[in-house]
């Protein structure tokens, strides 16, 4: 195995050969066959995203609605339990009424209750005596911290309402906001997520699906085998690379097609922009596979490299779930080096307020930087190991 | 007969003892193998622990102020001030705002009309508008809630005989500041655990076949259940090293509480993981090759994870969807998990989140027995 590769990279020595596209043709043709063959390309290239766009559209919605709370009733007051019957009439609480608070607090723990509100035994003079005491109290479960401040600000809004209805001659606030969603006025998180789902599609297209096909050869040492045939590495690494190329963007277009047709995501941007973004995103997602492959040599360790790498980086830190802004300096320097945060801040553009050259032109650049880095690194390491 | 029967069993004991040896030094012999089933989880976790918050920090707001007066100025000044805001740009035109806003630059971008003071001073309410970048939704509306507090408090100021603005007292239990990060570790140190798991096993079968020393496997004396032992258990072992050695990080790296039962979670955590286990092998059992068997691991363990309810709770999916997370292992071991290190969740319910955890790893399990058997024939 070893004399097959030093044979190659004697023979690449003298000179790089002449770019042939007649190879080229015939090779991709081959990878092409290789990868159309196989379902679990296809799996991961149409049926994940149609499973991951379903579950953006109906099961990862971060509005929250028929969150479980319990309204504990300790007096037998007119207003007490007109405040409990407002707590029942509201669309978004599902509301359990209970007459002591040890019902409940044990129902807290278990998670059958996201939250509880204590209306006191003695509600009635805390409603006369109109001071700054508190009416209620809302006790939240923080172990889910998302769906505690969900339960404060609604059961809180409730409260407030109903007093608001008491005396309706109060003096109102004098400054109110009103607030204006520009691209997203529904506030729909699906949209906001549609960008995510194909930043994710692409990434394990491009990166895991390419570390492991070429580690694969590495693996079963064809790889050497095929260095020493006429064809020039760039040929090869072409050859292997463009059906996954294509077939990421294949991949992109039906999940886009399906976002807007099937789940009423707009696409106010141009398709042209579209494709631009996520040819130019392909780039470092097929260098980084490249790159991981050159690197491990084997599918096992290339699927963990590229997992830890490149999947969860893109899941985690690409800022479709959490803001960037949010998190702490030396947190943010890493997301520079992650071409999938670049990829989802033009995405979501493109799909929700049209095309923005002042947002697109800083990402792709910076797609086409990070990707000529690992295809540079992976052309070295190449090289290296043949000697 | 009897005895027969005896001398198997013996013998099928050091089988499995060998082929559990092989099996764990095919995973942990090369270094740089070894490196990579436990330091990137465990730098993962680190990482992903301060990335991941749902608050919002450092984010730069527009003002357009129309208004020469008071009340405008004391609510620049404030949303300046403020902890969640990195910059404040001023501009001179509404136009300027819009741009802002269209080029990502700012989240939200106040504009106060010129009779703000003097609407206020005359007692009545005055109005802001806000512009906010409805591309990223869930932060706009986060920042909206932020600034309409303040926004309150001016008011409050202005008209200081008005009603108290807040009538009830929150009280959070087990987490009383709310601290995204005391949520998102334990839930981590699952999802990381169940990838790491869920590679491992998947390529087991996979690569033995891919390689052609599977053939040689099954024409040996080994029978297919131990093969399935054998195969588990390294899976199993790493799994396990894993998970606990995140929640040790959870607990002295990250401070946060742990106040259930480590003897339980420990339990839990390697039945969450033999259920993981049993789904590896099936896909691994069902893959020709190591491609299909990691690309397979992918198109279960993502779905899986957004599934969970890690991301967002179960009781907000439809009723389908509900139904089908109880079916996946992350959905319990998230429950207890959090549960165990927050809310000292009692035995009874850590048991009642156990028992599915035990059927989905006999079903899989049984499943990977079956389908490598199957092509046995």
């Amino acid at each position: 195995m070893s004399a097959a590769g030093g044979r190659a990279a004697a023979a690449a020595a003298p000179g790089p050969r002449r770019f042939d596209w007649r190879r080229l043709r015939a090779l991709v043709h081959k990878e092409s066959l290789q990868a159309l063959r196989d379902p679990s390309t296809l799996l991961i290239a149409f049926v994940l995203p149609l499973v991951l766009l379903l579950l953006f559209a109906y099961a990862v919605s971060l509005d929250a609605k028929n969150v479980r709370i319990g309204v504990v009733l300790e007096s037998d007051g007119v207003s007490a339990r007109s405040l409990a019957a407002a707590f029942c009439a509201t669309r978004y609480l599902e509301v359990r009424l209970a007459h002591d608070r040890r019902e409940v607090a044990g129902r807290l723990t278990a998670g059958e209750l996201r939250g509880f509100v204590v209306i006191a035994q003695d509600f009635e003079q805390r409603l006369a005596r109109r001071d700054t005491q508190p009416l209620v109290q809302i006790v939240t479960d923080g172990s889910y911290p998302n769906t505690a401040k969900y339960v404060e600000n609604y059961a809180r809004g409730v409260v407030q309402g109903w007093r608001a209805a008491l005396d309706a001659g109060a003096p109102a606030q004098a400054v109110t906001l009103e607030p204006r969603y520009w691209f997203n006025p529904e506030l729909a998180s699906r949209s906001a997520l549609v960008p995510g789902a194909i930043a994710i599609v692409m990434t394990i297209i491009g990166t895991m699906l390419t570390a492991l096909v070429v580690a694969r050869e590495w693996e079963r040492g064809t790889m050497e085998a095929v260095l020493s045939t006429p064809a020039s590495v760039l040929e090869i690494l072409i050859g292997k690379l463009l059906p996954y190329f294509a077939l990421g963007m294949v991949s992109t277009l039906g999940a886009a097609a399906l976002a807007v047709f099937v789940f009423d995501v707009p696409l106010r941007g141009s398709l042209f922009a579209l494709l631009l973004l996520a040819a130019v995103f392909m780039i470092p997602a097929l260098g980084q596979g490249l790159l991981v492959s050159t690197l491990a040599r084997n599918q096992f360790l290339a699927s963990q490299i590229a997992l830890f790498s490149g999947f969860l980086p893109a899941f985690m830190l690409s800022g479709f779930l959490f803001e960037i802004d949010a998190m702490p300096a030396p947190i943010r320097a890493i997301t520079w080096a992650i071409p999938a945060r670049y990829f989802v801040s033009s995405l979501r553009t493109v799909f929700l307020a049209g095309d923005v050259w002042a947002v697109f032109t800083p990402d792709l650049l910076a797609m086409g930087a990070i990707g000529f880095v690992f295809f540079a690194f992976a052309r070295r390491a190449t090289r290296k190991d043949l000697q | 007969m009897k005895g027969v029967r005896a001398m198997r069993e013996l013998c099928s004991a050091t089988r499995l003892r060998a082929q559990f040896v092989k099996e764990l030094l095919s995973v942990l012999r090369d270094p740089k193998s070894r490196m990579v089933v436990f330091v990137p989880p465990v730098l993962q976790l680190l990482v992903f622990a301060f990335a991941a918050t749902l608050e919002v920090r450092n984010v730069d707001i527009a003002v357009y102020n129309q208004d020469a007066g008071r009340w405008s100025h004391e609510l620049v000044q404030r949303v300046h001030s403020a902890q969640f805001v990195a910059r404040m740009r001023h501009v001179q035109s509404r136009q300027q705002l819009r741009a802002l806003i269209d080029d990502g630059a700012v989240i939200a971008a106040l504009d106060i009309p010129a009779d703000f003071s003097r609407t206020i001073a005359a007692g009545d309410s005055a109005r802001v508008q806000v512009l906010v970048d409805g591309r990223r939704s869930n932060s706009g509306q986060i920042t909206v809630a932020y600034l309409s507090s303040i926004a309150a408090d001016v008011g409050a100021e202005a008209v200081p005989d008005a009603q108290p603005a807040a009538p009830v007292v929150v009280r959070n239990a087990f987490n009383p500041n709310l601290t995204y990060r005391w949520y998102i570790v334990p839930g981590l140190t699952g999802i990381l655990a169940l990838f790491s798991a869920l590679l491992v096993t998947s390529l087991s079968i996979a690569r033995e076949r891919e390689l052609g020393t599977f053939d040689q496997l099954l024409v040996s004396p080994t029978s297919t259940p131990e093969i399935i032992v054998s195969k588990s258990l390294p899976a199993l072992a790493i799994g396990t090293a894993l998970g606990v050695s995140m929640v040790a990080a959870a607990v002295v790296v990250f401070g946060i509480p742990f106040t259930g039962s480590f003897v339980l979670l420990l339990a839990s955590l390697m039945l969450f993981i033999l259920s993981v286990v049993g789904i590896g092998l099936t896909i691994s059992a069902l893959s020709m090759t190591q491609q299909q068997a990691i690309l397979g691991a992918f198109a279960i363990g993502v779905p899986a994870v957004l599934l969970s309810g890690f991301a967002t709770p179960v009781e907000n999916m439809p009723l389908v969807l509900q139904w089908l997370a109880q079916a996946i292992p992350l959905t319990h071991f998230l429950v207890i998990v959090e549960g165990s290190f927050l809310a000292a969740l009692p035995p009874g319910v850590v048991v009642g989140h156990l028992w599915p955890l035990a059927v989905i790893a006999l079903v899989t399990l049984t499943m990977a027995t079956a389908f490598i058997r199957g092509r046995l024939q």
